[in-house]
Order: structure tokens, then sequence, then C-alpha cells
């Protein structure tokens, strides 16, 4: 019974959570935590069941009002939404669970309006994930995008005109998107994923469908990122509160780059991909050239919030690079890809959050070897992470990237290789020095300040969700043959 | 070019109307401006839709006596003009939350001018 209403009752959880934490909250604001944690715990077990069931029974198609598809709107969980929904989902509870410490202080007095804002940011995430529309996916990702802009604007005193900066690129953006299906309806009379897939190869020469497909590529390559238009990314991340950065950083921007995948792979197919229209050439192209920007201004900032959000610019390429691949382990690279980098990046912006109220600055300049002794257990996963983006051999990060290298040389596309290799390096530059500041001992200080290095971990609460993504970046590493196994069954092309 | 202009003239205009808002957003230093460009890059995909449903000559798609099912060139497709009632939904909160945005910034730097804004952001 619970298999074929699944994908409706992921998207309930959020919708339940969102109405209830403002019934509690109102009254009692430290309950909007806990409650929103709940419904992102629900959730998560599950995508966890919904994933497993997919493996064994393939996917499940949910009609809404018994109106069948392609009249009536669908929902879709197939392989690999329900990859997708767990990665966000999981990624979503952890960020969600952390929050409870740095929340308290930075969201005091919006707390009820802050989580129940967020449940209807995951509800919008899970519903583009989930949907079989075209139209319905615009909806989902206006829902997901203006909670998105509120959740930025808590933060910082600019937050609010990065918020409003991201509103004006970001609604161009998804108005792209919707011109583009607008055409693509006008060619197919269909706006049913499997029914225009169904349709579009006979069209493949139409000029009115390659403009489409263009509008498309352009409207989520904003939302996703994609490097020229990546330019709403730094300041969002830097100025909206840690809990935000650490919810939408990891999750946002793959949530666009899943469109991506969904629309070339699913919708328009090989026929457009590989005869037609040079697009997976061009955005090959951009997302190299974003690989190396993102890292290289990453290397300049001294702010680590922001030079995180510049790092994130550049393994956003990395996804888009495996996308442009369009070879199965380019797409299997990718994937294991979203995953990874959803870990990694949570991790460390909840730690440098986490360091950014506790010390009340978050200056690379004055980061020092006492952080060591004080917060042992943060930095050691800060480090992990860090050593996981850099891409060293038993943790995550490397496997996703030798899957995407294995992926260029298939192409015999060289210069992404070097892309990669090179921003390797650019990487171990910019969290080396970090680490160096945290690990190695400061031979220009004569001595130590009293109180310098006392223990101040936050509570177990906090410690947890960092914890279980740290150990499960050795996991993913060590099951990357298993994860890999499984994605490369979903390639389509 | 005659069958360019009778034949396809919503589609100029849409066009027309996209490249309005867009030099709106792009352009204006202002940022009630820019929002006000945003609504019409909104409002031209918005006018975009209902253009290509539009017909003359043609009715609700309710099946009746006098109407026969074998001349669908008689009846309206409603679904693009019931998409745009989401989309002007979509639109209106998005202007809604840029609105509230903006009281927010000008609390906090009391001005909307985008040079003067960033002057102020990077003393």
């Amino acid at each position: 019974m619970i298999d074929s209403q699944l994908p409706v009752l992921l998207i309930l959880c959020y919708i339940l959570a969102a109405l209830v934490v403002p019934a509690f909250g109102l009254f009692r604001e430290k309950w909007a935590q806990p409650i929103a944690s709940l419904g992102s715990t629900l959730a998560t077990v599950l995508s966890i069941y919904g994933i497993l069931m997919v493996m064994h029974q393939g996917p499940v198609r949910y009609s809404f009002g018994s109106w069948a598809p392609p009249i009536g709107i669908e929902f879709v969980y197939d392989g690999l939404s329900s990859f997708f929904v767990l990665v966000i989902n999981a990624v979503g509870l952890m960020v969600l669970l952390h929050s409870g410490s740095t929340g308290k202080q930075e969201l005091a007095g919006k707390r009820m309006p802050y989580y129940a804002l967020s449940m209807l940011m995951l509800l919008g995430f899970n519903g583009i994930l989930l949907t079989g529309d075209l139209f319905n996916l615009f909806v989902f990702l206006e829902i997901a995008s203006l909670s998105g802009y509120a959740l930025i604007a808590v933060g910082d005193r600019p937050a609010p005109y990065a918020a409003f900066r991201y509103l004006i690129i970001g609604t161009v953006g998804g108005t792209l998107y919707l011109l583009g299906i607008g055409l693509l309806y006008t060619l197919t009379g269909t706006l049913n994923m499997i029914d225009t897939m169904a349709v579009l190869p006979d069209l493949a020469n139409h000029r009115t469908a390659i403009a489409a497909l263009a509008l498309i590529v352009t409207g989520m390559g904003i939302k996703a990122a994609l490097f020229p238009l990546h330019g709403w990314l730094p300041d969002s991340y830097t100025f909206a509160p840690s809990v935000t950065s650490s919810l939408i950083a990891p999750i946002g921007t793959k949530v666009a780059a899943y469109v991506l995948f969904r629309i070339l792979y699913w919708v328009f197919g090989s026929e457009f991909l590989f005869n037609n229209v040079p697009i997976l050439e061009i955005t090959g192209v951009l997302a190299g050239a974003g690989i190396l920007f993102g890292s290289v201004m990453a290397i300049a900032q001294t702010e680590i919030k922001r030079m995180l959000a510049y790092s994130s610019v550049s393994q956003i390429g990395y996804i888009l690079m495996g996308l442009s691949l369009a070879n199965p382990w380019g797409f299997a690279g990718a994937l294991l890809h979203v995953l990874n980098h959803a870990v990694m990046k949570a991790l460390l912006f909840m730690v440098s959050g986490q360091l950014r109220l506790k010390e009340g600055h978050s200056d690379l300049r004055r980061f020092h070897d006492g952080y060591r002794k004080k917060y042992p257990w943060s930095m050691a996963a800060f480090s992990v992470a860090a050593i996981s983006m850099v891409g060293l051999p038993p943790l995550a990060g490397f496997f996703s990237k030798w899957y995407l290298a294995l992926g260029t040389v298939e192409n015999e596309s060289w210069i992404l290789l070097g892309v990669i290799l090179i921003s390797s390096l650019l990487n171990a530059v910019y969290f080396f020095r970090i680490l160096e500041k945290v690990y190695m001992k400061d031979p220009s200080k004569a001595q130590k300040v009293s109180g310098e290095g006392a223990f101040a971990e936050p509570g177990a609460g906090a410690l947890v969700p960092l914890m279980t993504l740290a150990v499960s970046l050795f996991v993913i590493g060590f099951a990357n043959a298993f994860i890999v196994g499984y994605l490369l069954e979903l390639y389509p092309l | 070019m005659a069958e360019l202009l009778t034949g396809y003239y919503a589609y100029v205009f849409t066009m027309l109307l996209l490249c309005i808002g867009l030099y709106g957003i792009l352009f204006k230093r202002n940022l009630v401006k820019k929002t006000i460009g945003l609504a019409i890059f909104q409002s031209a995909v918005i006018l975009f839709y209902v253009s290509v449903a539009s017909k003359w000559n043609a009715t609700v798609p309710v099946k009746s006596e006098t109407l026969l099912l074998s001349q669908p060139e008689l009846y309206l497709n409603p679904l693009p003009h019931t998409l745009m009632l989401t989309a002007i939904v979509v639109g209106v909160a998005t202007l809604g939350v840029a609105f509230t945005l903006m009281i927010g910034i000008y609390n906090r730097y009391q001005t909307l001018d985008e040079q003067e804004l960033i002057d102020k952001l990077n003393d």
C-alpha cells in the first residue's frame, strides 16, 4: 500500500511540518527546531525505504486525482529521483539537527518562521526531484527559491541586498525556463516528461525545440550557478546565516543540476545531444572554466564562508562537466560527486558557521593553532571534509574525481582531464592553508595566551551530525564501487 | 516579411517585452525600477502563453450537440491559460518577497540606489 503512495508521502512530511511548526512555535519557540527535524527524519526514513524499493521493484508512478498521465500531473519516483531525494533529505536532516545549537544564537526570535520556511524549501526541492511534469517542476522551483530568498535575507546586515540580487537573477532564470517549456508545449502539446520524450526525437531539427533547449539550459544554469551565471552565489552564501548557507549550499545548486540531467538526458535525449546542438560542448567548456575560476577565486578569499562559496562554484563545475561528457563514467562520477559534495559542503559550512559564532569572526588570517585543542572534534571533521575535497584516496572525494577523470579519458577530452588535475592542486592550496594554521605550531607566537586552548566544543546535539557526516565520507569512499554500480545502471543514453 | 508580421506578431511583441524587462533589470540603478523590469519580464512570458492558446470563433472544450468532436478547431485549449493563473500567482509572490527585501534594505542603508548601496557595502 505504502509503496504506491510513497512519492506523495515524502511531500506530505514537509507540508505537515511546515504547518505544525508555526502552530507550536508561536507559543514555544524552542519547539520549532525539533519539529522541523522530526519532519525531516520521517522524510529521510521514507527516502531510504524508497531507494530500496526502487532497486527491487522498479520505478513508481503516482497520478494525482487518478487522472492518468499525460492528461493529469504525475510524480515519477525512479532511480535518479530516489538517489537525489535520499541525498537531499539525509543532508538536510543533518543540517537541521546541527542547527539546534547554532540557530539558538543566530536566529533568536525568528526561529518559528525560519524553520517553517526551511520546511517549505525542502518541500520545493523534493517536489522538483519527484515531479514528472514540466510545469509542475517550475512551480516547485519557485516554492523552493522564494523560501530560499527569505532564508538568506535573515542573515548579516548586507543579507537582504544579497537576497534581492539572488531574487532578481533567480527569477529571470525561472522565467527563462518557463518560456522554454512554453515553446516545447507549442511543439509537442504535452507537459509530461515521459510523453515529451516520446515525441521529441521526431522534431530534432525543429528550431523551436532547439530554442527551448537553449532557454531551459540557460535558466537552469543560472539556478545551478554554471560559471558565467554564478554572480548571485558568493554574496548569498557569505551573508546568509550559517544555518542557511549549510542548508542551501549543499542542496540548492544540486537540485538545479538534477533538472539539467533530467531535461537533457530524459526529455531531450541522445538525438539532440549528439547530433544537432553543441549544447554539451558549451556546457563542458563553461564547466571547465568555472572549475578553474572558482578555485582561483577561493584561494584569493580571506573570509572562510566566501572561500567555501567560490569553492561551490568550482564543485558545481565538476557535476556539470560530468553531465557534458555524456558517457557512463562521467555520468556516474557526476552523480557520485553530487552525493560527496553535498556531504562535504554541509560539513564545511556547519563547522565554519560554528567557529564564526564562537570566535566572533570568520577571517582565515586570524585562525590559529589554539583551535586544535579548543575544537578537537569539529576541526577533525573539518579536516576530513577538506582532505576529501582535495581528493585523497580513502575518502569519498577521490572517487568521484576518479570516475570523472575516467569519463574524460573515454571522450579523449584531455583539456578537461587537465582541468580536474589542476583544480585538485588548487583545492589543496586553499584547504591546506587552513589546516596548516590550525594544526601546525605558529613559530612567531612567543607564548600561549591563557585560556586560549580551553575546550569549547558545542554539545552532543551539534557534534553527532558532524561526526555522522565525517564518518559517512569514509563509508562512501569504501562503498564507492557499490554506489557507482547503482548509478551506472541509471545511465539512459 | 508580411507573413512574419501578420503570423508572428505576438512573438515579436513577446520578444520586445522581454528585452524591455531585461533592460530594466540590467541597466536601471534603482531597485524598484529593477523590480518593475522583472515584472515586465514575467508578464512577457505570461502573454506569450496566453497568445499561443488564443483562438477566434472557438469555444470552451465542453462537448455539446451542435459542436462535433471531429472539428477540433472549434474548441479552445484552456490549459495554457490555467497554467498562467499559477504563474501569475508565482509572480505576485515574487514581487511580494522583492518588496519585503527592499524594505529591509532601506531600513538598513536608507537608500535603494544600487551604486550608493555598493559604496556603502564597501566601506
